[in-house]
Order: structure tokens, then sequence, then C-alpha cells
């Protein structure tokens, strides 16, 4: 009779000693990149619910998701690989991996996590669990645009010799290389459509893009809006356009022209030119809106105070919006119904109502950067 | 002598465009600018990234002048644009000078 009430004596304080149970699908984090922390934030309530401290330089840092939600691997710039437990709020594990990185992805099983560096040239693979090195692919250049596909498969391109690279890290100890080469002039970033079947390489030394089918690897890459630029000498780059997979809206993808104040439309069937909208300045992001009706695109120094909504239907813009100096990033929610904005010299992340575009909330933070969401952790190529 | 006048009056504005320092609130946004735009390439603590390391060793043995022809008109072939339009040419000199000293932490 006594032991009932011992246990449920001993559960009550259990339940006191932890916090109740959570989902992790409404978490994220906010990189503060001045303060090399992040910031924990949950987009129900739209709040922030702390910091996680010491991660090194985190300028250009990135994140990916663990497949069950629960930890985020961030990519700092100093090489620094970092796993964050988002339940506890707290480092899990880091390790400085090499001396200049770029970013990284996580692969299709959720068991590796490859990280793309500088310096030196390459990519490094490690086991996303203890975050253990399995393995080092050296490029001999800068690796840019690392994306995941399907079959434990890293894609990315080399900067200085304009190569895309697959590698097969299905046995990660014993990764397989193609290479495809010759792909353009600079390659400067690169994404991987949400079906896991195309990549697509940005040039930065000549306009255009590349293409690579991965269903098909061996046919090579091909050139997809060659001289969009029409000839005309493009203005000068204060800020690298940024490619992933948001710029896929239904049939067209919306990219950056590079140089232009201009976001091109291509069709994925064709893969010819849709159509171009002129906007505000040079387009670093366009992301689609979940739902794929509108494209939000903010743009690079000095026109970095504006973000700009595209309506895919009418193919013009159609909105805009001041969320503050130097907007650097926008992250949607899954179901898009609210976008996270960070504001890089106003020190603030805020979050709008993609409906009415109404301010919902404002978050202080320390020069925010990229703004990551759990759902990631559930898509190709984030 | 007009010629002379001319020549005297000319070097008296390239004295003045190239003396002195700017001004404290000024050097601010141009640390501010460094840190944060250059940062996007260069690494917010300018150790390198797509461009190359900033800090005072790698700097070293670099001719400051041409170091700051380079940020007032960028180099072709390269993603690195000219910054002439938001620098003047004392500002990306003492820019220099700075990024020679190494930037305080």
């Amino acid at each position: 009779m006594r032991f009932p009430v011992i246990a449920a004596l001993l559960l009550g304080i259990a339940a006191c000693a932890t916090p109740p149970p959570r989902g992790t699908g409404d978490l994220g984090l906010v990189i503060e990149r001045a303060a090399g922390r992040v910031m924990l934030i949950e987009t129900s309530g739209r709040s922030s619910l702390g910091h996680i401290e010491g991660l090194g330089d985190l300028s250009h840092a990135s994140a990916v998701f663990s497949r069950d939600g629960r930890y985020a691997y961030v990519f700092g710039r100093d090489g620094g690989l970092t796993k964050l437990d988002l339940l506890r709020a707290r480092i899990e594990r880091r390790v400085i991996q090499a001396g200049n990185s770029i970013g990284g992805a996580i692969s299709q099983d959720g068991r590796l996590v490859a990280v793309a560096n500088y310096v030196p040239g390459g990519i490094r693979i490690f086991d996303a669990q203890t975050l253990e090195p399995l393995s080092v692919v050296p490029t001999g250049a800068k690796v840019v645009g690392i994306a995941d596909a399907p079959g434990n498969r890293f894609v990315f391109s080399l900067f200085e010799t304009g190569e895309i690279w697959i590698v097969d890290a299905s046995d990660p100890r014993r990764p397989q290389v193609r290479k495809i080469v010759g792909v353009g002039k600079q390659p400067y970033d690169g994404f991987i459509t949400p079906n896991g079947r195309h990549y697509i390489a940005g040039l930065f030394g000549e306009d255009g893009l590349a293409l690579v089918d991965l269903w098909a690897p061996q046919a090579g890459a091909r050139r997809i809006l060659d001289g969009y630029g029409r000839g005309e000498e493009p203005l000068p780059v204060y800020k690298m356009p940024h490619l992933r997979g948001w710029a896929v809206a239904g049939r067209y993808i919306f990219l950056p022209a590079v140089g232009r104040h201009e976001v091109l439309v291509l069709d994925s069937v064709t893969w010819t030119e849709a159509g171009r909208i002129a906007v505000h300045g040079q387009p670093v992001f366009a992301v689609a809106q979940p739902g794929a009706r509108r494209v939000w695109v903010n743009f690079a120094f000095p026109r970095n105070d504006v973000v700009q909504v595209i309506d895919v239907a009418a193919m013009r813009v159609v909105k805009e919006l001041r969320p503050g100096r130097a907007v650097l990033h926008m992250e949607f929610t899954p179901r898009g119904e609210q976008v996270w904005v960070s504001s890089r010299d106003d020190g603030a992340v805020l979050v709008y109502d993609t409906a009415t575009y109404a301010e919902l909330a404002r978050l202080p933070a320390q020069s925010p950067s990229g703004i990551f969401l759990t759902s990631r952790g559930a898509m190709t190529g984030f | 002598m007009l010629r002379f006048l001319a020549m005297l009056a000319l070097a008296a504005v390239c004295t003045t465009a190239l003396a002195g320092a700017p001004a404290p609130a000024r050097r601010a946004e141009i640390l501010h600018l460094l840190r944060q735009d250059c940062g996007a390439c260069h690494g917010l603590t300018l150790k390198g990234g797509l461009g190359p390391s900033l800090e005072p060793a790698a700097l070293a043995a670099k001719d400051a002048d041409q170091l700051s022809f380079v940020i007032l008109q960028g180099r072709r072939g390269t993603p690195m644009p000219p910054w002439g339009a938001f620098l003047t040419q004392a500002e990306a000199r003492w820019m220099v000078e700075q990024l020679k000293k190494g930037l305080p932490k």
C-alpha cells in the first residue's frame, strides 16, 4: 500500500526536476555572429528560449539538423563544427576540423555530417552522433555549394577550378568521387532541387549556371541561362548571392542574377529562361514561401535595408518591406504562415505574418545573420 | 606663374584629400564596414574566406598604396569589387593602416 505513494512522490520530484517533454518541430536558432553564440527560438509563441555561447567565429555560419530535430550542427567560419542539443540548450560536442570552412550538409540517412572547407580545400566527413572524423576528400580548391543528395551522396562545386564533384559516402571511410570538370568559371554557390534530382551551380566568372542531372551524372554538366547578362558589364558585387532549394517555386526556379538588379526565372521543365523580374537591388536570397505563391528577396550592400515580395502568378514585385538595416536572411516556418527576418545593424529579428505583412514580433539579437528552423532536418538539400 | 599656381592648388587639394585620418564617428563606420561587409568574404575576423586573409601577417609584404588602390578599384577577374563609391582615398588609406596594425579584437 505504501509503495504506490512513494512511487507517486518520486515521480512528482522527477517531474519538478526536469522540464516537461516537448517536441522540436517549432524550434530553431539564430546565428548571433559577432557574439559567437546562437539564440534558441520557438515559432509557436515567437519567442527566444535563451542562448548557447562559445561557438567561435560565426561569420557566414550555417546549420543543419538531425533527422529527429533535436540536434543542430553549426558550421563556423573558423572551421568549428558544433553539435547543439536544442532541448537541453547546450553544446553537445565541438571540434575544430579545419582552418576555414564555409558550410556543410547532413547525409540522407542522418548518420554523416560533411563539412566544406576553404583552407585546406576539401570536405571532411564526420559521424553525426560522435563527430568522429571518418574521411577526408581533398580538392585543392575552395569548396562551395555543398548539398546532400539521395544515396548518401554529397555534391559540391570548386571555385577556382570550375568543377562539380559528386561524393558517394555510402562507405563513409572510403568515399567514391565522381568529378565533372569544365562546368564554368568560378562557381560561387550551388544547390540541389528539393526532389534531389538536379544540382545547379551559379557562376561568378560568367553569365550562366551549370546543371547536373543526378539521375545521369555521367552526362556531365550542361549550361543553362547562358549569357543572361546579354553582354552587359555586371555591376560590382558587394555580396555574393546564396543558392539553395528554396529557389524552387513549383515549376519555376527563382535565381539571383549576379551583378544585376534582377531575379531570373528558370523553367525547370525546359531549362530555359521563363522571364526576369526587375527588383530593388542585387538579390542575395530569393526564397520561395512554402506553397510557392510568393518569393521573398533581400539585397546586397548598400541596398540591403529592403525586402521585396514577388507574386509568382503575376511575376512581379507586389510588396516592399523595410525590416531594418542590413537584412541578411529570411526563414519561413514550414507551412509558410510566418517569415523570420534578421536585421544585422538594427540588432533585431523580426517576424512577419506572410498573409498580411504585419509585424508579429521583434526579438533583440546581437548582429543576427542566419536563421535556421528544425524543419530543414526533413528536407533534401538543407 | 599660372602653371605654378595651378600646381600648387592641385598639390593643396591632394594633400587635404590624403592627409588626416577620418573623424572618430566615421572611423567607427569604416571599422563596421570592414568587419561586417568586407568580412562577408574575408571572414569576420578577417582571416580569409572566399577572399584572402587580411591579417597583418598576410599584408606585411604588400605595399600600402597598392592595397588602397585595390580597395578603391577592386580586382578584375576576382569577386573583389571597387569600394571607391563608399570610401575616399584617405579613408581607404586609413583602412589599410588599421589592417596592417591589426584590428582591435
